[in-house]
């Protein structure tokens, strides 16, 4: 049924696009493997979308190769291809007036081989509201029924373009299951969002992408590990700090103050970590909100941009460091 | 190839019908405006424009006051052919005083003044009113047949009213023709408008619905509201104004699909580019514009100047009122009706080959 796991699933070189004068992808080469879930990260604008609609067919690439579960777009088989991958769009909306099991039922018309309406209901967690309108349901519920006509056609490979934003974290947390459902099946994934913590809680592998290239691409774990093992201890303090001799610390990078707001980068050691709170003592700050954290996904495009991928709300806010 | 779960895999084609169908139908407003609206509509001008007989001309009778002390004597001329007017079924005589009466025909209380002064009478009137003129012959003849003038000829009358050529037969074959119009262009451009502004369209892309199925599914499930929308209204027309369809039913239901297939074209090549609800009513409004004021809904195009009779009749609009109402009023048949069907079939083409050309998904 599936494909082997070491097969490649997706795999892209040189691919670009323009709009206007602005180059929105400008040559992206990626292989994704069968069987794996892959991030695509960035701000918006950063040309995630277009490299997905690519992929899926929807765009015509400027230049560039694109190979999709070993066959390519436009060599007379593309209805072929699209039997065997489900897309969830970005900002799409189904019909308000049509019951979700009839919208499953309308996408399951689709495909050839696929999910039953009631599978789908259930995989989706969506049974208690199989008879209600598309147009009633909340947000998360709305996401879940994209995905859920994504799967219709029990796909191989599923394509969620920013699936979560502008949900609650409840409602992300249960699209986060539907996803991890449909790998635990042998799918294989390639999502996109600006969310670092959904990449790192989902992905095996993410590509982080910044005005049309990829910056960096590895599992969450060795990027964030490329930083340095380092760790950050984080607080608010009335009390002026000494900068100066804090970083005459052996342990300590460096010192990020933002008005009362502290952010030391630190060695990975609970020895480091203890030599910084002998020294905030020594100099009788008395540290608020006290915290000590491992480095994101967020810190690391912090470090390749120069600039913060701050999220908040459900909005992507690039803001450039002090201001 | 088999579905696991073996349950049978649903048509495409049946499925998106359906799924057109049940949108329209649950949509609260859309049933109202589709059928209800030309049902009030029919019914309010069925009603203002009823056939009534047309008011009899009225008439203000002056005699002099020696003529008026005179009318016992029957054999005073004035007094005879005043008896002639004051009895005449086709118009409605009083007598008044000389002041009265002139102040009535100032202000066309009256449509004609007849006054007696000596022994010939002063018809006053304006000419320029046809009821007016009217009223002068009438009223004439009245007083000269009172005063013995026989007729020469002896006249059969032979009135007619017949069922097919009151206001409302001429009406209902236009809003019917008007609501195909409308509910055709609205049905397929407006619905498929809101699909691409939704991303709709953009994900039915991504699968492999073939587009064909999905193109179809507008015109089915147009073509089902089209039966009812029209056996509504031909009922309606019947019950409650007696309007028949004089013609064959068959030639009147392919007239309106044709019909409503040239304006579903239109409705098509709207909603093949147009990406936001907006612009689409307005291109919607545009298009139809000229066809409420010149298409002879309401009231004939034949009365308009000659020179716009030629563009308005091309327009899909008229056509189709033509060809409804010639199956409908005059029993038309097919090759009577081909201007119109041309008409119509090339409004068909035009619309649906442009809009193969223009049509993106996304």
């Amino acid at each position: 049924m599936r494909s082997v796991p070491s097969a490649v699933a997706i795999r892209c070189r040189a691919l670009t696009k323009r709009y206007g004068a602005q180059l929105a992808v400008a040559g992206i080469d990626l292989e994704i493997r069968s069987g794996e879930c892959f991030g695509l990260l960035g701000p918006n604008g950063a040309g995630k979308t277009t490299t997905v609609e690519m992929l899926e067919g929807l765009t015509p690439a400027d230049s560039g190769e694109i190979e999709l579960l070993g066959a390519r777009w436009g060599a007379g088989r593309d209805d072929e291809l699209k039997q065997r991958f489900g897309v969830q769009l970005q900002d799409n909306q189904l019909a308000d007036k049509l019951l979700v099991e009839e919208v499953f039922t309308l996408f399951r018309s689709f495909y050839r081989r696929g999910k039953s309406t009631a599978e789908l209901l259930a995989l989706l967690d969506l049974e208690s509201v199989g008879r209600k309108q598309y147009g009633q349901l909340s947000g998360g519920q709305k996401q879940r029924v994209a995905i859920g006509c994504a799967l219709a056609g029990d796909p191989d490979l599923l394509f969620l373009d920013e699936p979560t934003t502008g949900l609650d974290p409840r409602a992300r947390q249960e699209l986060w299951a539907v996803v991890r459902r449909f790998r635990a099946a042998g799918g294989t994934v390639l999502i996109t969002t600006h969310y670092m913590e959904e990449a790192a809680a989902l992905c095996d592998r993410v590509a982080i992408m910044d005005r049309g290239q990829i910056i960096a691409l590895g599992t969450p774990r060795a990027l964030v590990d490329s930083l340095g093992l380092v760790q950050f201890v984080e607080f608010e303090s009335p009390d002026a700090v000494n900068a100066a001799e804090l970083e005459q610390l052996s342990c300590l990078e460096s010192v990020e103050r933002r008005g009362e707001h502290y952010r030391l980068r630190i060695d990975r050691s609970l020895g480091s970590l203890a030599t910084v709170l002998q020294e905030l003592e020594r100099q009788r700050v008395t540290p608020v909100g006290l915290s000590a954290q491992q480095a994101t996904l967020d810190d690391v495009f912090l470090q390749l941009t120069g600039r913060a991928l701050a999220t908040e709300n459900g909005k992507t806010a690039v803001a450039e460091p002090g201001s | 190839m088999s579905d696991p779960t073996g349950e049978a895999r649903p048509n495409a084609l049946w499925e998106l019908t359906k799924a057109r169908l049940r949108e329209f139908a649950r949509e609260k407003g859309t049933i109202f405006w589709v059928f209800g609206f030309p049902l009030l509509m029919a019914m309010a001008l069925g009603l203002a424009f009823r056939s009534t007989p047309p008011e009899r001309p009225r008439v203000a009778l002056v005699l002099a006051p020696a003529l008026a002390g005179e009318s016992t004597a029957a054999e005073s001329t004035a007094a005879r052919a005043a008896q002639g007017l004051l009895q005449s079924p086709r118009l409605q005589t009083e007598q008044l005083s000389h002041e009265q009466a002139l102040r009535d025909l100032a202000r066309a209380k009256v449509d004609l003044v007849v006054e007696w002064d000596g022994d010939r009478p002063v018809y006053r009137f304006d000419p320029m009113q046809q009821r007016s003129a009217l009223a002068r012959a009438l009223a004439a003849d009245a007083q000269e047949r009172a005063l013995g003038r026989p007729d020469r000829l002896a006249i059969a009358e032979a009135p007619v009213s017949e069922h097919g050529s009151r206001y409302i037969d001429f009406l209902m074959p236009g809003l019917i023709g008007m609501n195909l119009m409308s509910s055709s262009m609205w049905g397929i451009g407006y619905s498929l408008v809101l699909a691409r502004k939704r991303r709709l369209l953009r994900r039915f892309a991504v699968t492999p619905m073939k587009r064909s199925d999905f193109l179809l599914s507008y015109f089915l499930s147009r073509s089902f509201f089209l039966l009812i929308e029209i056996v509504v209204l031909l009922m309606f027309g019947r019950l409650v104004f007696g309007v028949e369809v004089r013609g064959s039913h068959a030639l009147v239901l392919g007239v309106a699909f044709l019909g409503a297939a040239a304006f579903a074209g239109l409705g098509l090549l709207i909603g093949s580019r147009v990406e936001n609800t907006e612009a689409a009513s307005g291109w919607m409004n545009f298009v139809q514009l000229p066809m409420w004021l010149l298409s002879g809904t309401f009231f004939s195009y034949e009365r308009f100047p000659g020179w716009l009779q030629t563009p308005a009749r091309l327009l899909p609009l008229t056509a189709l009122n033509d060809g409804l109402r010639g199956a409908f009023n005059d029993g038309g048949t097919l090759w009577q009706l081909r201007q119109p069907l041309l008409v119509l079939g090339a409004w068909c083409v035009v619309t649906f080959v442009t809009s193969g050309r223009l049509f993106r998904w996304y």
